[in-house]
């Protein structure tokens, strides 16, 4: 046996889809079990006013909606690994085409936010730590519990009302069609971006700060403080490296969560992204469309969340190494 | 001393709350869904807050709004809570298959992000107030079990209980008297940071429109009922979103002072 056979890293990557994969499993198979309970199946909701007994059975079975439930969903979940995620009921397309633009909006929306929020919030939490105590350290405290309290709606709604309706700065919705130009792109991205800036800052600045003095009370950083090493130097040198693999993870999960986060903001924003889709597809009640759309998103949201923990892993040597003896 | 300061305002704030939603039928001039002023009368024109785009009184609205949030706010934090801990003890004292089975459902539903599991929900549901707290109660029960099932396992592997068990004591009597009286510290904050993150995932779900049906509406609906006006230049709109923010506030200041109240360690501040 090798090595690397036995190591925590491998187990932990398989251990670790496998349950992914059972949660989209899970997830997709409890949207097939709801919509099965329904009264009236996609035949009715497909033919509208021009359903007949006769036509509802035939669209039944071109579609396969006779077979049992198992088998259905074996179909569904075969053809959708092929990309194939059925048809929308509300717009008559194939579900792939409609959601792959709006998919490409969000992770623009996300990825932007993600860039400006991680370097800044990480930067701010670890001045925080180093200033423990002090007037920085409560201040920023004081504005993220604000933040954290505040609904992200309100957060966007404020952004709109000052760079929108007083300042005339942006447009306060941010309607764009993908053929649209650069500079209107960065307009209309503005503030959905900020929103969701302000959002993540607060919990990636806390969880940053936590992670640095965490490791501030190990026995090592005792042992250097007696050793009259200057505090900035303990914190740069002997707390940061050990406390990039929590600050590792935070950025991961934050990028998983804005993801998720971006529903209510293009909601706020009227942005055409994957997240306003899915509310409009549960306004219609648009089965297909919001299976697709929550898979989508669970899918994301998993192996973001996998990615941080595999990271943090490979950034932490002590993980990374097979134990010996206990 | 000024964590005592921010638990007497946020106990204050929170009582004013509470008094407006309980006392609204009192307290709102005019009926919610009436319209008695003319659309988007300025505040003070008709009514202290202005009227909606329909003429309904905003300031009557939010009353009862906040009832609405708190409502639901609270019997979904209650039942999670209840869930949640039911299931850690059930799994912290079987500790066979049953705690197999509930552990891995838990992570389960953990990995999944709680809004998307919520909209796929309701649209096989269909939109209505049960579903909304029925389904914010099992989202949020989860967390509730990973605060107490390491308690629960923890206490039932204890020489004591052991000895009651042996000595034929009934269930009863390490449940009330041992196990729930320890979890108790750290249930109370929980139960805390769960009535705010549930008062917002509600007003999130309402602003969406998939959440409180009109013609009622929460404070989330409220605000996304009202956005429109923002236009007007008026930020009485957001006042329903401000509402909110300050609950959820008020909640999380009375947690950080339980947080440091029943934790041993001398250095949190």
């Amino acid at each position: 046996m090798t090595l690397f056979a036995n190591s925590p890293v491998k187990s932990f990557v398989v251990a670790r889809v496998a349950s992914g994969l059972v949660s989209i499993f899970f997830i997709s198979f409890l949207v097939f079990l709801g919509t099965s309970m329904l009264p009236g199946d996609a035949a009715n909701a497909l033919l509208g006013q021009n359903a007949t007994p006769e036509t509802v059975l035939a669209l039944r079975t071109e579609l396969g909606l006779d077979q049992p439930l198992p088998v259905r969903y074996f179909h569904w979940l075969g053809n959708a690994l092929h990309g194939d995620f059925g048809t929308s009921l509300s717009n008559a397309q194939p579900v792939i085409n409609l959601l792959v633009p709006r998919l490409i909006n969000s992770l623009i929306l996300a990825f932007s936010a993600a860039a400006i929020v991680l370097p800044l919030a990480v930067g701010i939490g670890l001045l925080a730590a180093i200033n423990r105590g002090k007037a920085l350290d409560t201040a920023t405290g004081s504005i993220s519990a604000i933040f954290l309290s505040m609904p992200s709606f309100l957060i966007g709604y404020l952004l709109v009302f000052i760079f929108a309706v007083k300042l005339g700065l942006f447009p306060p919705l941010s309607m764009v069609r993908s053929s649209a130009s650069l500079p209107t792109w960065i307009s209309a991205l503005t503030l959905p971006v900020l929103t969701l800036v302000l959002v993540a800052q607060a919990h990636v600045m806390k969880l940053t700060r936590a992670a640095v003095l965490g490791v501030m009370s190990s026995d090592y950083i005792l042992m250097a403080e007696t050793k009259g090493i200057p505090r900035n130097r303990i914190i740069l040198k002997h707390a940061l490296p050990n406390a990039l693999s929590p600050i590792v993870s935070i950025c991961m999960i934050t990028m998983a969560y804005l993801i998720v986060d971006v529903v209510v903001i293009e909601a706020v924003f009227n942005y055409p992204g994957m997240g306003k889709l899915m509310v409009d597809a549960v306004a219609y009640r648009d089965i297909p469309m919001v299976l697709a759309c929550g898979v989508l998103f669970s899918t994301i949201f998993i192996s973001l969340n996998f990615t941080a923990d595999l990271l943090a892993m490979l950034v932490n040597p002590r993980q990374r190494l097979p134990r010996k003896g206990n | 001393m000024s964590s005592k300061l921010t638990l007497t305002v946020s106990l204050a704030v929170l009582a004013t709350m509470a008094a407006a939603a309980i006392l609204a039928p009192v307290l709102a001039p005019f009926p919610p869904n009436e319209m008695v002023h003319a659309a988007f009368d300025a505040p003070g024109v008709g009514g202290v807050l202005g009227a909606d785009g329909l003429g309904r009184d905003m300031l009557s609205r939010i009353l009862y709004a906040t009832r609405y949030t708190f409502v639901a706010t609270l019997i979904a934090t209650t039942l999670a809570c209840m869930i949640g801990v039911s299931l850690a003890i059930i799994a912290g004292l079987s500790k066979g298959w049953a705690d197999i089975i509930i552990g891995r459902a838990v992570d389960i539903l953990m990995s999944i992000p709680q809004i998307i599991f919520a909209l796929i929900i309701l649209a096989i549901a269909g939109v209505s107030l049960t579903t909304l707290i029925l389904t914010m109660a099992v989202l949020q029960s989860s967390t509730y079990y990973r605060v107490t099932r390491p308690i629960a396992g923890d206490l039932a592997a204890m020489e004591y209980v052991e000895v009651g068990r042996l000595r034929g004591e009934r269930l009863h009597w390490y449940l009330f008297k041992e196990i729930l009286p320890n979890m108790v510290p750290s249930l109370l904050a929980q139960f805390g940071l769960g009535l705010s993150s549930a008062a917002l995932f509600i007003s999130s779900l309402s602003f969406l429109g998939i959440g409180i049906q009109p013609p009622a509406a929460d404070l989330g609906g409220l605000v996304r009922e009202n956005a429109l006006a923002l236009s007007t230049g008026r930020l009485t709109p957001l006042i329903p979103a401000f509402c909110i923010a300050l609950f959820c506030l008020s909640v999380n200041g009375i947690v950080d002072w339980l947080v440091g109240r029943f934790s041993d360690k001398p250095d949190v501040k």
